[in-house]
Parts: C-alpha cells; structure tokens; sequence
C-alpha cells in the first residue's frame, strides 16, 4: 500500500478533529490507492489552463440591501447545546 | 499628550516604520451576505437568521451597497477598482465564526493602491481595501479570559459587511499615525460609509509597528498591536512601542516578532498569548459565490455621485471662504460639521463669524456639555440668527456668548433668550451719549490723559461707560462717541 | 402503484382523494419500511394537513399545483421546517431546522405531500448507504443488498414502491447510481439548474438536488417543480424553465446519441453488463437514433479530480458543526477546542473523517497550487472533453455503474467503493445535466442506461429516456422482492 504524503496529526489539528491513532493508521492505510490516481494527476500539463472554479459563468449576482425578517431569538436558540439567557453558551476559550 | 519631541530626540539613531490596518464596519441596512439588520445594540440574537448563524443549507448572497461603499471610498481615495474580483474563504475555527470560516477577499481585492494625503502634505500609499464579514462578539464569563469558565456568544454582528484597508508601511511616527486616523475619518463620514465610532467597534485599528536604522531601507522586525480602542490610544500605544523596541535595539535585545495588546489604563504593550500554531487559513475561493466583473459605467457613476471631499472642502474654506487653515481643518473634519457649518455660513451671509463661533465658543460649549454637534438642540438657522443680532449691534459679543452657551445647551430664538435675560444692548446713541458726559465729567483726568495721547486712557472711560449702563452699552458705539467727545 | 401524475390527474378530477392516496401511501410504507429501512423520519401529521389542503382546493374548483397529492419522500439532506433533518448524522441528530430549503418549499407550492425523510450516507458521502450513522437501507430487489448512494432511501423507496416521488442529490452520482441499483429513474440536473438553499451542503461546486421516480414523466414535472431561479443561492442560474413534459418524445428520429469510447472500454471487462449496455445502444438505434462514437480522453482523471475537490469544499463546508449554536455537543470540561474536537470526533463517521482530512489537506499551505488547483484545471479539460463530444451528438449514452448492486458489506476497502462513481463523476465535474433510466437485468438485480446532455437540455436527455422506457419498460417487468404496493397485477403493464 501507497505511503500518503499527508500528516495527518497536523491536518487533524488545522481540522479540529481529534483522531485516535488507531483511526489516522487505518485512514492512512486506506487512502494509500487514491493517492496513486491522485499521482497521475500531477503527470499532465496543466500550465496554460485556467482552474474551473465555477462550472457556471455567472457574475455580479448581489442582492438589494433591504432588511429582512430575522429569527426571533428563540427560533435562534431553539437547537443550542447550551445557552444562557439571550446567548449561546460555550465552555471557555484557553489560546 | 504624546512627548514626541523628546521620542524623536533620543531615537535619533532609529526610525520608525509603521502600517496600519483598519477595518471598518459598513453603514448598510443590512448584513454583508443576508438580510438581517445591521444595528448596533440590540438584544442578543435577535439579529440573526440561518445564514449569518451559519445553520446547515444556508447560502450568501452578495449585499450590493456594500461593494458600492467600499468601491466609492476607493475611489474618494484614489485606489483602482479592480475590474475582477472574488470572494475566499478563511478557514479557522473560533467561537464567535458561525461557518468557522471567514468570507473575506485574499488574492483579489476590490481595490489596490491609493493614498491618504495628510494635512502635512504627505501621502501614505494605500495597499488595498477588500470586504468581509464581521465575526460575532464572545463575552467572557469572568474578568479577564484567564478567569473565564465558560463564553457566552452574541451573534448579531456576525455577517456585518466589514471594509478592511491596509496602508502601506509610510507611517512614520505616532503624531502621522493619528493624522492618518483623522483624515480616513473624516472621508468615511464624509462618504456616509461609516459612523465611525471606535467605542462601538465600527472603526477598528491595528498598528504594526518596527523601527530600523535611520535612513535604512530594510524593514525591521515588526510587532502587531492591537486593542486600540480610540484614536487617542493608537498615538500612545505607538509611541510606547516605539520607544520599548529602541531601548531593545539599544540593550542589544532581540525584537521579537508577535501580536501585542494595548493595555490603556497602564500605558504599555504586552505580548499576547502565541497560539499553538501558526493559523493555516487555506484560503479558497467561495463555491457559494460568483466573482466580480465591474464595468467601468458602473465605476464612473460612482465616482460622479462622491460628494465633495475634506481635502476639497478645506480648500475651499480657505480659499473662498477666508477661513484659516486651523479652522477650516476643525469644520471640514467630518460631514454633519462641515454641512453645519456651511448651512450656518449661508444664512447668515458670514462665514468667517459662522467660522468663529463654530471652533470656538460652540465647540467649547459642547466639549463642556459632551455633546456632538449633532446631539445639540441648537440649529443652525439659531446660530445664524445669533450672529446677526450681533451684527446689527442688538446685542453685546460678550453677551451673545452668553446666549451661545444657552443655545447650544437647550435650543432656541436667540431673540427670546436675549430678552429672557435682560441681555439686550443698547445701541440707542442718545442714551450712550448720555453716559458719556457723566463718564468724561465724573473723570476729568482720564479725559485729559487721552487728549494728552495716552490710549489706555480711553478704554479706562470705555470701562466707565460700560458700568455706567450696567453692561446694556454698545461698546464699539460708546468708544466712537467718547472720541467723538474728546476729540 | 400509480405514478405521480397519474395521482395528480385522479386527484384533480376528484376520483381519488389526497387524503386517501397519503395514507395509502403512509400504510404501505409502514408495511415494507422495517424492511427496507428507507426512512429516518417519517411526517404523517405534516402529510395529512398537506393532503387536507390539496383536497379543500380542488373542491374550491383551484388547481393545487403540478404535483397536487402526489406523496414524495425527501433525503434527510434537505432542511424541512420544524421536522428533524438529520443529514444521515449523528453529529445534526436531534437538528430542528427553523426553516426549509428551497426545494421542499417548491414542492410543497404545488400541492406535493412529503410523506418522510429519507436514509442517505452521512453528509452524502458514500455510494451504499452504509454511511449512514443510523442503520444501512435496503435493496428492494434484494434486501441483502445495497441500494447505492448517497441518496439510497430515496431510491429505495420509490424502488419500492412506497412513493411515485422523491427527491435526492448528486455530487458525484449519488442520484444515479441508486437510481441505477434501485431500477428507477433519476436525473442529476445542470449544476445550478435547482436552488441549493437549505440543501446541507457537502460539496458547494458540484452538488445538486433531482429528481427519482417511477417514470420519466414524473421526473420531469417534478424537475419543472423544483427548478429556477432562486435569490437566496448566487449560484443558481436565472434560465427559463421549460414544461419539460413536452420534450417526452416516443422515437428518436434524428436524434445523434455520442458512445464513449473510454467507457466501453471500461465496461468491456464485465460481459454481462457489456451485452446489457450493447443491447441499451441497440433500442436507441432501433428508436431512430443515430450513434457515434465520441471520446473523453480525460475521464480516467475524474475519480482522483473529483476526491479533490469534494473533499476540499466538504471539509470547509463541514467546520461549522463544532457544537456551538446547533447539533451534537460533548464538552467535559476542557476549553472550547476540546469541545470542538470531541464533537467532531463522536459525531462523524469514518468516511466523512476520511475525507474532511482529505481535503484540509489539499487546502493546506504549500499544497493548495499541487492538488486543489491541479485538480480544478484537469476538471477545466473534462468540460472541454464534453464540449468536443457535444459537437458531434445531441446527448450521450453511457453505463451509468460498472456493475449491479453489491452486497452490504462487500465494499469496505474505501476507494473499491470511490471507483463506484466512475462513470458518474465526469458529469457532475463539468456541471452537465444526466439521468439513469431502467435498462434491464443482470441477473436478478436491475442496471440503469446513463444519458448525459449539455448544459441546461434537461429535455435531451428526459426525451430519449422518455422513448427507451416507454419501447422497454424494464422497471416494470419484474417484480422487486420487497413491493410495497398490494396490486401485482396492475404492475404488469
């Protein structure tokens, strides 16, 4: 099976997404045979194109600036794991 | 008051270099991506709906005012539009981030270059403007986010349309940096983009700062401060951290390279707590949005509807309106003034007593009573009305300060205060004359003094004139008569 | 089991009413559904006031709409006001959304009655519906097997035949190839065709909502119905909708049908499936059609292209569900990003971990430009491949899957199950409008024909299929082992 170039602690991380070790071998193991298609990508020329970033040719889609019916507040925290009050709780934030 | 001149006289051997970031919230009805309001102060969460919440499904549309802000601001400053432009996003987590990303502009900004042209003569380049939306607000249950044991979270000004502009680094001390603040100020209220409030949050300020060998070309390391919360606080706290990276530099310390906050109450900056790692914001262009083609119809338009700008307005006050530059700056210095003022000038046909009263008694009127001119009951067609009274000599300088302090404090027709309180002045020659003769009789020497060529004298009898009439005199008058009567 | 149009022609000429043909339809699913397992939720109560109000309107002499008391099943992906909507997840498992996508909206407009929300695998990752979080849905043909994915409940369902209707979505053929497994129909429109609001996004560039029916002509007012312009998604195209109901078509004279060559090549390997898709191109010419033979050269890039840039949008897509403001939440006392990691740890299965560290992978700083970027270049030449196929014919025909359904559990090996999408992905990369129509039996399970169309000619493709099923009718040859209708004879069409 394919090593992948990705580290996955790292990834995990940028991902907030806590992997136990057992799960980052076994994705490991298993995303080994798309990296081998995803390597025959990195064979083709690709210099002069221009990446799809939207399959649709659409521009300057905006709308008016005209105030609209908002939630009442408690349609807003109907579904919060916790709140307080008029505000969403969460537990601290350590940096 | 920021000790400048001794900074800049022990920092001989370094300069500073400084760049500043701003962002700015957007004056628009509504949000940035969706149709909520955009208000400040209102109770928690009552703004908000699944898009700006970040609930599954929802989608971001484009708010058109708010590109039509940003672009005109650009162009009052004299940035390029750029015809192509698209939205990315910014990939961190954070409580505050409804999505745990940010829509902001990276590559692609909707405007590149410009200058601010200080009042001095220098321009400081821009580097570009580019919009984004506003995060929510996170209260710490606790004093400080140390003590915290839980976060409460607010999102009503999350998706609140955000015009973030970077300077380049041309900044060179804290004196430039608060000049630079002053005039983006007052274009931003002159465009009406912003209310410009940095107690309320809807101007932000961060301050990157380094110092470098005079004359040097390179870029020293640099530090980023923020929690600058008023105009006042980002002079200090560059000032401060100035001086603290020279005493470094002359102490053979390493500058380190980090964020630090502004702490006002003890006047220094402190390294903020490093994060784990370095923020990888994996920047991408939104899927959920198409780019931007502004055609230069569209473009020109805009430019057509700025209105006149401060620099052009200060011109103006000088040049037609006789003005001095300290008092055209004081007026031209946001819209509501300058359109006070000139409302004032017009209709009392006198622009430079408009221009007197303004800087002078009514701005210190209103420092005493903390008002904005906006917030003052007194109109401008009341002021204007004031200044004719004095004209016409209906009332004494002296007393239409009076009147003045009243006005500005509770409104109303000069003429009604005046009368109210008794503070009519007698213009009446006949009456003047009279004091006049029991002044030069009751005070023969001073009489003999002036006619013997001594000036003070006369202000002596003016004075006697004056008590004479209980104060009711008019003073210019009852000087014209006693020379008169002196000869 | 009647199909959606012929309830709405019963309904309007007051010889069935909604009432009834809601709880026929609700009877029958609570017959087969312990089975089949097609449906997370189920709506009775929303059912019967709709089905009340379609019915007061037609005694009123109004016409309630396109699709007035036809029952439809909706994937659990799409957000239903006031009704759980679980996006096959545990981390949204208890999620109430206060407001309701587009598509349902439209729907509900004309006259359809939403019966339940249907099993899908977890945030339309999957090709099975093993992903599910909940339970595995069945195969009405076989209950061993799977019903493809991630729109498997609903294929099942109307496979089944508890409803003429539903709706599904497709990023990388997760409609068709159900579709395909199932023996129904299913359309994945042009990207941009259906509003994507209130649709929980996986992958934002490339997923859209369809329709899965018993019938083409179902299919095609129930895309009219969804259709158009919407203001609240900026990449929703404002293009006309048409009656797609008038492209139905019985022949297909002068019609140009492009054979792609990679993809023969492709299936050549399984000689059952080879004869069935031989056979498929043999009807088309018998119809009228003219084929010919046209090439995707860059089609063999689409399954690396694809788990590129699914996974990169997803894993963006996906990092708003921390805990916060709606859904799973573990906290047990450490700081909020503990709490972030711990919810996104129990709530995500396996698959949708896989590919959101795929994806911040391919985002990530210094290999952004190597893959996310490559990858939307190569997806730039696969358009281009599309549009030199289209010069030379009016649609293509093509397998839809590589092979029948499989059975639970014989895909476990992650990219076995990727490779499912070969023949569907280079569609949905270049944001072209296909469809999986009934093409017959291997064996005992049934094989869809996959008809593909330039952007916006949803008619190309509903016309020819129109005309294959009605000179075939394979969907209703043969009987699925779980049927929930009771009247087998009628079925024998």
């Amino acid at each position: 099976m394919a090593e992948i170039p990705i580290d996955i602690a790292h990834v995990s991380k940028l991902a907030r997404l806590a992997l136990t070790d057992r799960e980052a071998a076994a994705f490991s193991a298993q995303l080994g045979k798309l990296f081998d298609y995803i390597k025959e990508l990195q064979a083709l020329d690709v210099e002069h194109v221009h990446p799809t970033a939207q399959v649709i040719p659409l521009r300057n889609v905006f709308r008016d600036d005209v105030i609209t019916a908002s939630l009442d507040q408690a349609a807003a925290l109907a579904n919060a794991p916790d709140k307080d009050g008029a505000y969403f709780k969460t537990p601290r934030i350590l940096e | 008051m920021i000790n400048e001149k001794a900074v800049a006289r022990e920092a001989g051997e370094f300069e500073a270099v400084i760049g500043l970031e701003m962002h700015v919230e957007l004056l628009t009805r509504s949000k940035m991506f969706c149709g909520c309001r955009n208000v400040f102060g209102c109770v928690p969460n009552t703004n908000v709906c699944p898009v700006c919440l970040g609930m599954p499904g929802s989608l971001p549309v484009i708010n058109r005012r708010a590109v039509e802000f940003l672009c005109k601001t650009g162009l009052a400053l004299g940035c390029d539009v750029a015809p192509y432009s698209k939205f990315d996003r910014k990939n961190y987590f954070y409580p505050d981030m409804p999505k745990n990303y940010q829509i902001s502009q990276y590559d692609t900004p909707l405007t590149r270059g410009g200058a601010i042209a200080l009042p001095s003569g220098k321009r400081v380049r821009l580097t570009r403007i580019h919009l984004e939306e506003d995060t929510g607000k996170n209260i710490h249950g606790g004093a400080t986010i140390a003590q915290s044991q839980y976060t409460l979270v607010d999102f009503n000004r999350a998706g609140v349309p955000l015009m973030e502009i970077v300077s380049e680094p041309e900044i060179a001390s804290a004196k430039e940096a608060e000049a630079y603040l002053g005039e983006l100020k007052a274009v931003l209220s002159y465009l009406g983009v912003s209310d410009v409030k940095m107690h309320e949050g809807s101007l932000r300020c961060d301050a990157n700062v380094s110092i470098r060998p005079a004359g040097s070309d390179e870029l020293g390391t640099k530090t980023e401060i923020k929690n600058l919360n008023s105009f006042r606080s980002v002079g200090r706290a560059i000032a401060y951290e100035i001086e603290r990276m020279r005493d470094c530099a002359l102490a053979g310390e390493r500058i380190v390279q980090e964020t630090r906050g502004w702490d006002e109450a003890s006047g220094v900056t402190h390294p903020m707590r490093s994060k784990e790692f370095a923020h990888d914001y994996r920047y991408f262009p939104d899927p959920d949005l198409v780019p931007l083609n502004l055609d230069s119809a569209t473009i020109e338009r805009w430019r057509d509807e700025l209105p006149e700008l401060p620099a052009a307005k200060r011109e103006r006050y000088v040049s037609a309106l006789g003005l001095t530059p300290y008092d055209a700056d004081l007026l031209a210095a946001d819209r509501p003034t300058a359109e006070y003022f000139e409302r004032v000038a017009e209709l009392s046909n006198a622009p430079k007593e408009a221009a007197n009263w303004l800087a002078g008694d009514v701005r210190r009127s209103l420092q005493k009573h903390r008002l904005d001119l906006s917030e003052s009951p007194m109109k401008p067609d009341q002021l204007a009305a004031l200044i004719a009274l004095v004209k016409d000599g209906a009332v004494s300088g002296k007393a239409a300060k009076e009147v003045c302090a009243v006005l500005v404090a509770e409104g109303g027709d000069p003429k009604t205060v005046v009368a109210e309180r008794g503070l009519a002045q007698t213009s009446d020659a006949s009456s003047i004359a009279r004091f006049v003769e029991e002044a030069i009789a009751a005070n023969a020497e001073s009489a003999a003094a002036y006619r013997g060529g001594k000036e003070k004298a006369l202000e002596f009898l003016v004075g006697q004139v004056m008590r004479a009439s209980r104060g009711k005199a008019n003073v210019e008058l009852a000087r014209a008569l006693l020379k008169e009567r002196l000869g | 089991m009647t199909s959606g149009h012929e309830i709405r022609e019963a309904v309007l000429r007051r010889e069935r009413s909604a009432a009834e043909i809601a709880d026929e339809a609700l009877a029958r699913i609570e017959a087969v559904d312990s089975e089949l397992k097609a449906f997370l939720t189920l709506t009775p109560e929303r059912a019967r006031a709709r089905a009340r109000a379609v019915d007061e309107a037609v005694a009123r002499g109004d016409d309630p709409g396109l699709l007035a008391g036809v029952p439809v099943a909706v994937k659990d992906l799409f957000c239903t006001k006031g009704v759980r909507t679980t996006c096959g997840s545990k981390i949204l498992e208890n999620f109430v959304p206060p407001y309701s996508a587009t598509v349902v909206e439209r729907l509900e407009a004309q006259g359809a009655v939403i019966v339940g929300k249907t099993n899908m695998d977890e945030f339309a990752m999957g090709s099975s519906c093993e992903n599910s979080a909940f339970f595995p849905t069945r195969n009405p043909w076989d209950p061993s097997r799977v019903p493809g994915g991630s729109s498997g409940g609903s294929a099942s369902a109307v496979g089944a035949r508890c409803v003429p209707v539903a709706v599904g979505t497709d990023t990388g053929g997760s409609i068709r190839e159900p579709a395909s497994f199932c023996n129904v129909v299913g359309i994945k429109p042009t990207y941009g065709r259906v509003s994507r609001y209130g649709m929980i996004a996986f992958a934002s560039s490339l997923d859209q909502a369809g329709p899965m029916t018993s019938d083409v002509r179902d299919a095609a007012d129930v895309l009219e119905v969804i259709a158009g312009h919407d203001p609240m998604d900026s990449t929703s195209v404002d293009v006309p909708v048409p009656h797609y109901a008038s492209s139905l078509r019985d022949d297909l004279k002068g019609v140009r049908i492009g054979i792609v060559e990679e993809f023969e090549e492709s299936i050549a390997g399984d000689v059952a499936m080879a004869a069935l898709y031989e056979a498929a191109y043999a009807k088309l010419r018998e119809l009228g059609a003219k084929t010919v033979p046209v090439r995707l050269p860059h089609a063999k890039y689409g399954l690396a292209t694809y788990y590129l840039i699914a996974p990169a949008e997803c894993s963006s897509n996906l990092a708003r569900y921390d805990g916060v403001r709606y859904g799973l939440r573990i906290a047990d006392g450490g700081d909020v990003y503990a709490m972030f990691e711990k919810t996104r740890a129990a709530g995500f299965g396996d698959e949708v971990k896989r590919r959101i560290i795929l994806g911040t992978y391919a985002l990530s700083s210094g290999y952004y430009d190597a893959y996310y970027v490559r990858a939307q270049k190569i997806r730039t030449l696969m358009k281009g491949d599309f549009d030199g196929a289209f010069a030379q014919c009016d649609v293509i025909a093509c397998p839809a899957v590589s092979c029948p359904a499989f059975e639970l559990g014989a895909k476990a090996d992650p990219v076995s199950m990727y490779l499912m999408d070969y023949f569907t992905i280079p569609m949905s990369l270049a944001g072209i409008p296909a469809l999986s129509v009934p093409a017959g039996y291997v064996g005992a399970l049934p094989v869809g024909l996959q008809i593909a169309a330039p952007a916006f000619e949803e008619g190309r493709i509903l016309g020819v299929a129109h005309a294959f099923e009605q000179a075939t009718k394979f969907a209703r040859l043969r009987e699925p082992l779980i049927a929930a209708d009771r009247s087998r004879a009628e079925s024998r069409a």
